[in-house]
């Protein structure tokens, strides 16, 4: 997004601005001629399908903000007059409503195509990273958004997550007053929201520029994971892929259709219907789908870290060390662990395996009170299981951000990688377990027998070890399959 | 490599997509267009402010001489109990030297009941003259503080720069005291 | 193709964590399940059920139940013209004010108002049932798992509770309710309401009529937005399907 080459245009008007301030030639060059490659899937509509959302959002949420009054007393009755009175306002509204969860499928599709194909590794970094702070604001505007009609739901949710910075020790409870303005979810609250949910969509916007200008800094990845050679493994960006891409729309925005004029409230819950009650809370408060593996991380952690969970978890930092430390020149205390935990490894890891059972049986509690398993100890836990899980929460999303260096293998798609394909295959899978999980009551079994408890837990786990541990490992251990020479080459074959 | 595909593409191949992208273009832009009505309109009063875009005013309580204000659609409505001498003053003037011709009897449904839209037809400030204590202009109407403008009994302009009389809104008589505006 | 086979996969895996939890909702009878008029991608509501669910409603519901979310205009979805809406809004006596000498005063009711709320306050309307709030019904069909089945499956689930089941004082057994004890008494008979057309006079229809005239006031919207979608979406089908011509044909010299 230079100002140096520029084209050449034959309608005057567009070379008279082009000239002054050449915008034409900006569009020529990174979404005319912009070499991309041309092997594309149809995965690689995701990118462009995010950003016709988020322009849907912020133009249907700017209508919607003229017609609605951000104030406790008012805004469920002005959410209402929208959906009854204003003209096409229930239109927008559901655009709305369903285009928030619309959005988020995109993203969901776009950030795992992102990491199966490899797309954060060299050079790209700083464009996933980009991403990962992207989706972080989207997370934080659609749980400000879900406040907004001051539902039942609304209100607890953010009662019930404003709720997680009470888990800091010493500061917690007043970090939430200043975050609430008040000492519960009230008017303060609703503005303040209101204020961000605002906001926030623009600074959306651009982080969304940054993160497509670096992308057309380093140029696309393509499910080959190879880098471009010359011309003949490029095509232009348009007609290809703007066709392309409006085509997948097409087929995207058919989905969005169905939903938003046929099922509008499949997303939405009876709690929404009901006027925010600070009295009252609902049997059963969830958060939007999209939070749900993240909520069930949340309440998978039953158990903080007491002295055995501490002592697993270092023995698993210690078998880890060799691979994260990598250069077995490393001289010092750093070498002998790393000797250790190479020479040790399974023992390390059995103590881990044992340390662990004990640490988390001697904080599971009996129907009747007190700990399964008593152990010498067990009670002195210096991370209780609130903070614990509010930490594992938040770390499960920011672990994305260190993604480029947890897996360092040289090869970037998945189709190469056939033990990493797998691993990531099953975070996929794991993600949506752990979904069903957040969704479901803290106490429900599956088939009345296994407590969806300890499913989530094993998720929890699961996901911790894809990026903690199989990724490191298989980084420095997996054979990838031979590449082809180029993308031109490929495509022919095929 | 684009030299051989423009190369192989033949001319007949090349029409069909040239008008395929143009029926794509079309669709877009009709999509588009219909896509931005519902905003749009959305924009317009909503059904509730419609349903109290008419208000009925009761004249029973309204003495002759005395003049009250309502509101409607968010703006004030002049109703005046003319008297006798008013009308008269007001029939007397004769049209043709009026800057906007109306005759008094164009301009009310009854002789003593005048009923207009209370803003100045120059700059939409609300013209004094309601209260026996205003001052009501060299014309024994109203008289706008903004800038100066002079109205007569029937609320017409007659000096200063508003262009156009007081705009008289639709109205009809439910009863010989209730009258619904708009 | 492969590619595509994968992303409707993952997007098929992405809906259905999304399926709403119903299963767990209540511990209630198993809700039944009617066939509605209002159903399927262009049903409708039926105007003669409508009207006969708002008489129920003006007769029964409303002596405990406010809907402050509808007003008197909006009858006129019902099938009702101008005229009919200001004698039905003409019969409810509404303060207002306050007037030049400061005082409120009582006024009937016009096509602007909302429909007449039987109490003042949620307070006072819990002072006079025993303590129980008897819900605002202007949503109640969206703020119920079931919807239209469950305000149907309440009206007609009331009876004798089973043996070794105890009903506190003041309480109602209804086999549909979570729980199955209800504050509400059983608020209709059969032959209570009359009606004038000649629709059956029971319990059973009367239910069906409230809870079709409910969903309609939850959701007044549906017709327009059914309408709007299926022209939506044949024109979006339309054009993906020449949108997809385009890519073909500008991809067969590629591929």
């Amino acid at each position: 997004m230079s100002s140096g080459q520029r084209a050449e245009f034959k309608n005057p008007v567009v070379s008279w601005i082009d000239e002054r301030l050449p915008v034409f030639s900006m569009m020529q060059k990174e979404y005319g001629v912009f070499p991309t490659p041309r092997n594309f899937n149809y995965f690689w509509n995701f990118g462009a399908i995010a950003m016709v959302m988020l322009i849907t959002m912020i133009v249907s949420g700017i209508v919607l903000a003229m017609h609605y009054t951000p104030h406790a007393d008012h805004a469920f009755s002005s959410v209402e007059r929208i959906m009854r009175d204003v003209n096409w306002g229930w239109m927008i509204r559901y655009i709305h409503m369903n285009g928030a969860s619309f959005f988020f499928i995109a993203v969901y599709i776009h950030i795992f195509r992102g990491i199966y194909y490899g797309s954060y590794k060299k050079p790209r970094e700083l464009l996933w990273i980009l991403g990962v702070i992207i989706y972080l604001l989207m997370m934080a505007t659609a749980f400000m958004g879900y406040t907004l009609p001051w539902s039942q739901m609304g209100g607890w949710a953010a009662t019930v997550i404003s709720g997680f910075f009470t888990a800091i020790p010493v500061v917690g409870d007043m970090i939430q007053t200043l975050l609430l303005g008040g000492f519960s979810v009230d008017n303060p609250t609703l503005n303040r929201f209101f204020s961000l949910h605002y906001l926030l969509p623009f600074l959306i916007f651009a982080v969304v520029f940054l993160h497509v200008w670096a992308l057309h800094v380093s140029g696309s990845n393509n499910p080959l994971g190879i880098d471009v050679k010359g011309p003949q493994d490029t095509l232009p960006f348009h007609p290809y892929y703007t066709m392309k891409d409006t085509f997948g729309l097409g087929v995207f925005l058919l989905l969005y259709v169905i939903v938003t004029f046929f099922f509008p409230n499949i997303f939405a819950h009876p709690d929404h219907f009901v006027e925010y009650n600070p009295m009252v809370t609902p049997p059963h408060i969830v958060p939007e789908w999209y939070f749900l593996p993240f909520y069930a991380v949340l309440r998978g952690l039953t158990f903080g870290v007491n002295p055995y969970i501490g002592l697993s978890l270092f023995a698993l930092i210690v078998v880890m060390a060799p691979v994260y430390c990598g250069a077995d020149k490393k001289t010092g205390l750093c070498s002998i662990i790393c000797v250790v935990g190479r020479k040790y490894a399974v023992l390390l890891l059995a103590i881990a395996a044992v340390a662990f059972a004990l640490g988390y049986l001697s904080q599971v509690e009996k129907a009747t009170g007190g700990a399964l398993i008593s152990l010498p100890l067990s009670n002195l836990v210096f991370v209780n299981a609130k903070l614990a899980g509010v930490l594992a929460m938040f770390g499960s999303v920011i672990l994305l951000v260190f993604l480029p260096w947890l897996d360092t293998h040289p090869v970037r798609s998945a189709r190469f990688r056939p033990l990493f394909k797998t691993a990531t295959l099953l975070l996929a899978i794991d993600f949506v377990i752990l979904g069903y999980v957040g969704m479901e009551t803290a106490d429900a079994a599956l088939f009345g027998v296994i407590p969806l408890l300890w499913i989530g837990q094993l998720g929890t786990g699961y996901y911790f070890a894809y990026f903690l541990m199989l990724l490191p490992w298989l980084s420095r251990n997996e054979k990838a399959q031979p590449l082809p020479a180029s993308i031109n080459e490929a495509v022919l074959k095929a | 490599m684009s030299a051989h595909i423009a190369n192989s593409d033949s001319e007949d191949g090349q029409t069909r997509r040239d008008f395929l992208l143009l029926t794509a273009g079309a669709f877009g832009a009709v999509g588009a267009g219909c896509f931005a009505w519902p905003f749009i309109d959305s924009l317009n009063p909503a059904a509730d402010t419609l349903a109290m875009s008419t208000v009925e005013v009761d004249l029973t309580p309204i003495q002759e001489g005395q003049a009250i204000t309502v509101k409607w659609r968010g703006k004030p409505v002049f109703v005046r109990h003319r008297t006798a001498a008013e009308i008269e003053q007001a029939r007397a003037v004769k049209v043709e030297e009026l800057r906007d011709r109306e005759s008094d009897a164009d301009r009310v449904k009854k002789d003593q009941w005048l009923i207009m839209v209370g803003v100045c037809t120059h700059l939409g400030c609300v013209p004094l003259g309601q209260k026996e204590t205003d001052p009501k202009g060299d014309f024994g109407g109203w008289f706008c503080p903004c800038h100066g403008s002079h109205y007569d009994t029937s609320g017409r302009i007659r000096k200063g720069p508003a262009p156009k009389n007081l705009s008289v809104p639709e109205y009809s008589f439910i009863s010989d005291t209730l009258v619904k505006v708009g | 193709m492969m590619s595509i086979k994968k992303l409707a996969l993952v997007t098929c895996v992405a809906l259905s964590a999304l399926s709403p939890a119903s299963a767990r909702a209540a511990e209630g009878g198993a809700l039944p399940h009617l066939s509605w008029s209002f159903e399927g991608v262009n049903g409708t509501y039926d105007r003669a059920s409508l009207q006969r669910g708002f008489k129920v409603y003006r007769e029964v519901c409303g002596a405990c139940h406010s809907m402050d979310k509808v007003y008197y205009r909006d009858l006129e979805a019902l099938g009702y013209d101008e005229d009919q809406i200001k004698a039905v809004a003409a019969e409810y006596t509404f303060i207002d004010g306050p007037n030049d000498e400061g005082e409120m005063y009582e006024r009937p009711g016009r096509p602007s108002d909302p429909f007449k709320a039987p109490y003042a306050s949620r307070e006072q309307s819990m002072y006079a049932n025993n303590g129980a709030y008897p819900p605002d019904m202007s949503l109640l069909a969206k703020a119920r798992h079931g919807g239209a089945n469950y305000i149907y499956g309440i009206l007609t689930g009331y009876g004798h509770a089973p043996e070794g089941h105890e009903v506190p004082e003041g309480k109602y057994w209804n086999t549909m309710m979570p729980g199955h004890i209800i504050a509400m008494a059983p608020p209709l008979q059969d032959g209570q309401v009359s009606y004038d057309d000649n629709a059956s006079q029971t319990v059973d229809q009367y239910a069906k009529d409230v809870a079709t005239f409910l969903t309609w006031a939850s959701e007044p919207h549906m017709e327009d937005r059914k309408r709007v979608g299926i022209t939506a979406f044949l024109f979006l089908l339309v054009f993906t399907g020449v949108m997809y011509t385009v890519k073909k044909k500008l991809w067969a010299k590629i591929h």
